[in-house]
Parts: structure tokens; sequence; C-alpha cells
């Protein structure tokens, strides 16, 4: 693919089967405390 | 779902559902903007038109980027279908655990901000301190509550936690000795104003707190524009060397320098820029939660300056990591191999349901935000969770619930926003707070490019 380049990423679809173990911190408690950002969150279950 | 975007020199192609992230030419970023609404022939001629003068653009060329974007569309990398809707609603109403409490161990400042949501810390009401009476049964419940789940977080907020230290100590105290017969691992986050912090203070919240959140505005002509004591004296002076001297003890440990901006500050970026130049490395700004009336709101005049400062801020920092004096920005910190998984993408912060906040009398409330608005009392934690159909709509939200977010590329980035944002803008927390959605859709792609510039950064050093 001489046009394209894909930047290695998790796929979120697998993630269906092997994610939702919620171990991961609440969005709010880090540093926001008037939005909401998830996708900046990090995944406890590597 | 495709969003497609140029920023800084890069072509940048989302795929929202599967999270993967492409960075094309310019001929193949029309190409993929065309894939699905043209046939091959009409594609290739219009590819033809507008770059036939280029020596590497043919009909052959053409029908080979059209092939490579059908692979990535067959390995699920591109126009992937958006199966989650279904599992959003089932996901949070089988989620009925408790694992992070806001505790508002102090409702009363040591400052008299007048751009504070909390109202000065009183909330709409009355000043008080939390007792470790409500504090030890707050984490009695919270653990009662919290099922399997073995990360718990307690956030100690206020107003300012320091007017109620001893209680936050004897808590945190009370916590370590029963968490590991209940198999917990809590995790403290502090939150304050700097202008009560001791030497023992700082060396007792490096020891406990996984994270600290420091607030700052800024430049001191920003910060004490509205950080000021009761006297009227700007607190710039006071908090910057409690906040160096904390973070340099820190030693590497979560913190944040946080502050807000406002339609004063505009320019915000030169106030993240000061807390770089200050020492600070990890920093939150955030936009200002306030009725549009407020003469300091953000205005629509003000939404493009502030994308523009969204692009001068991801730039810059981009030049800094390459000279090796990095900052990160709350916002910008996003990891594409290892962020959450599609449950908490779909699911949000957590708002009502796994998060709360507890008042110093004990009462809980869906957040933070939320305290002293009596429609959102929810109940108390002696008696647990009494408005359920409060409850209910909280847990009812997900990056699906609001028909604005529907067709939005980034619902899988903000799980459909802040609540409490949607209800002060709309009335309703079932609302999307528009302006809210500008601004973190430009922070999404601006974050989105930086990890490009980083990836590719990388690429040629290993080459």
């Amino acid at each position: 693919m001489n046009r394209i380049k894909t930047v290695e990423t998790k796929d979120i679809v697998k993630t269906v089967n092997n994610g939702g173990c919620g171990e991961c911190q609440t969005s709010c408690q880090s540093a926001c405390k008037t939005s909401c950002g998830v996708a900046n969150q990090q995944c406890e279950n590597k | 779902m495709v969003h497609q975007y140029k920023l800084n020199g890069y072509n940048i192609v989302l795929d929202t559902c599967s999270g993967s992230v492409h960075t094309v030419d310019e001929v193949a970023y029309d190409i993929i903007s065309m894939y699905k609404s043209s046939s091959r022939e009409e594609i290739i001629s219009s590819m033809l038109e507008k770059y036939g003068h280029m020596p590497d653009v043919t009909a052959e060329e053409i029908d080979l980027c059209i092939d490579d974007i059908a692979s990535l569309e067959e390995a699920g990398k591109l126009f992937s279908e958006d199966k989650f809707e279904k599992l959003a609603y089932t996901y949070k109403n089988n989620s009925k655990v408790i694992k992070a409490l806001c505790l508002h161990v102090a409702h009363t400042c040591n400052l008299n901000c007048s751009y504070c949501f909390a109202s000065q810390g009183k909330y709409q009401g009355d000043r008080a301190l939390m007792s470790f009476e409500v504090g030890k049964q707050a984490f009695d419940f919270l653990i009662a509550n919290s099922g399997t789940r073995r990360n718990l977080e307690v956030d100690f907020f206020g107003g300012e936690p320091a007017l109620n230290f001893e209680v936050v100590k004897q808590l945190v105290e009370y916590a370590r000795s029963i968490e590991k017969q209940y198999n917990k691992n809590f995790r403290f986050t502090y939150t304050t104003n700097g202008v009560v912090l001791t030497d023992e203070m700082m060396e007792y919240l490096n020891r406990e707190m996984s994270n600290v959140v420091l607030s700052l505005d800024g430049r001191r002509e920003v910060n004490d524009h509205f950080r000021r004591d009761y006297s009227g004296k700007g607190s710039y002076d006071t908090i910057v060397p409690n906040f160096q001297k904390l973070v340099k003890l820190r030693e590497g440990k979560n913190y944040y320098v946080r502050g807000t901006f406002t339609h004063n500050n505009v320019d915000f970026t030169n106030d993240l820029f000061h807390m770089a130049d200050l020492g600070f490395t990890e920093l939150s700004m955030e936009p200002v939660v306030c009725p549009p009336t407020d003469p300091y709101a953000l205005t629509d005049e003000d939404l493009p300056k502030l994308f523009e400062q969204y692009e001068i801020l991801a730039v810059e920092m981009i030049k800094r990591r390459r000279e090796g004096r990095p900052f990160t920005f709350y916002h910008y910190m996003l990891d594409l191999k290892n962020g959450p998984c599609i449950y908490k993408r779909i699911a949000g912060c957590g708002s009502g349901t796994e998060y709360m906040a507890v008042t110093p009398w004990g009462d809980l409330y869906p957040c933070h935000q939320f305290v002293g608005d009596k429609k959102y009392l929810l109940g108390n934690i002696w008696d647990g969770v009494k408005n359920t159909e409060i409850q209910d709509e909280f847990r009812h939200c997900n990056a699906y619930s609001r028909e604005d977010c529907r067709d939005c590329w980034a619902k899988l980035y903000c799980s459909g926003g802040c609540a409490a944002n949607s209800y002060h803008a709309t009335g309703s927390i079932e609302g999307v707070y528009k302006y809210g959605c500008e601004l973190f859709k430009k922070r999404i792609e601006c974050a989105v490019m930086m990890q490009i510039a980083e990836a590719e950064d990388n690429e040629n050093a290993d080459s």
C-alpha cells in the first residue's frame, strides 16, 4: 500500500470478547472534572 | 464510520468502530471520500482529471489504491460496521457495582474564586466539613457495593480538602487497614488549590496519593484574575512555589497541574506553556463551566480561536518532544495500542452508576457537578441509592443514547459526553452540549495527529 499507511492500533471490535473488566480508572477521577473523555484512559487488562 | 481530516501536513483517516488510524496521500484521501458513493470507473475518471498531471497517478495506480481500500474494508479496518449499540445498553444495565467516590471532605474553601462551579466550595448550600464517621461509612458503602472490582478510587475533593486534612489522613488510614481483608486496592486522588501545603502534608500526599490535582490557571495575571483569597489577594505567588516543591518531591508519581480557561484567556496555550516553563510536565486545561450569560463565558466567536489554540498546542508539543523537553496534556493523552476497550468507550464516565459524589453529610449525588441540586439527590451512604428513577436516567446514558451522537465519528472517544455539561447546557442529561462537542472533536483530531507524528518519528529513528 504505497498511498496508505496504517498506524498500529488496538482493534476495538476484538475487545467485545475480552474487555469490560471495569478495573480501569473512572474518567473524572484523573484531572478533567468537567468533561468526559474516555479515549485517554489506560486499559488495566492487557 | 469514517472521519477524514487534514492537520499539520497529514491527511488522516479514522475508522471509528475499529479504532483504526490511517495516514494517506492526497490521492488516496480523495478516493476514500468517494469510495462508498461512486463506482470504480467514476473514481478513476475523477482522480485522473484532478491528479492526471502527476507522473505516478495513472489509471492502473488508482485501480491498485482502490484494491488496497477494499482490502482494508475486508480486514475491518475501514468502513467497519457499527455493531455496538445494543451492547451499550446491556452492559450498563448489567453493571451494578460502584467503584469510585468523590468525597467532599470540605464544603468550604480558603479561596474565593468567582468562577467556581461549586460556589466557593459551598455548592449552593452551607459550609461544612465531613466527619471521620461519615467518611468511614462512605468507605464501607463503597466496599459493600464494589462487587469483585479490585481497584477502587476515592478522590478527596472540596472546596479545599486541606481544610479537613486530619480527616483525610484518618480516612486513608482506615481504608488501608481494610483493603487487604476485602481484596481491594485503593487509589487516592487529592485535588487542591495549593494555598495550604506544608512540608509535612507534601510528604504525606506523596506517600499516599496515587494522583494529585493541583489547580493553577497559568500566567500570574490570568490565575490571579479569578483565583484570589477573601481579601482579594491573588494566589499565584503562594501556590506556585508550593506546587513546584510538591512535584519535585513526588519523584515521578502521577500529578496534574490543572487550569480553567475562560473568555478572558482564549489564548490559553500561553498559560500551558507558562506552566511547562515553570517545570510542570503533566498538564490539564479545561474550558470554564458556567451559564452563557456570565461575562467570562466562552462565546461562539471564541470557537475558531480555540480551534487554532488546540492546533498550536499540538504542534508545540511535538516540537518540545523532539527537543527532549516534552510535557503531556491530559486531553492529548491517547494510547492507540493500549487504550480502553469498547465497554469503556460506550459506557462513559460512570456518573450516577459506578461513580458518585458524597457530601459532608453523607448524601449521594451522581457526580461532584450535581452536588447541591436536590433533584439529583440519589440517596445516602447509610441507606444506599433510593432515587432509582434518577439513577436509571444515568444508566441509560451511553455513546448511543443521544440522537445527535448517533452519526458522530467521535462518540467512541467521548462516549456521549459529560452528563453535567449536557444538563447545564440543555436542561437534560440526555441533551448535547454542542459547544463542548466541537472542542472535544478538535482535541481528538489533534491527539491522533500527534500519535501519528510520534509513530513516524519512532519509525525514522529505527530505520
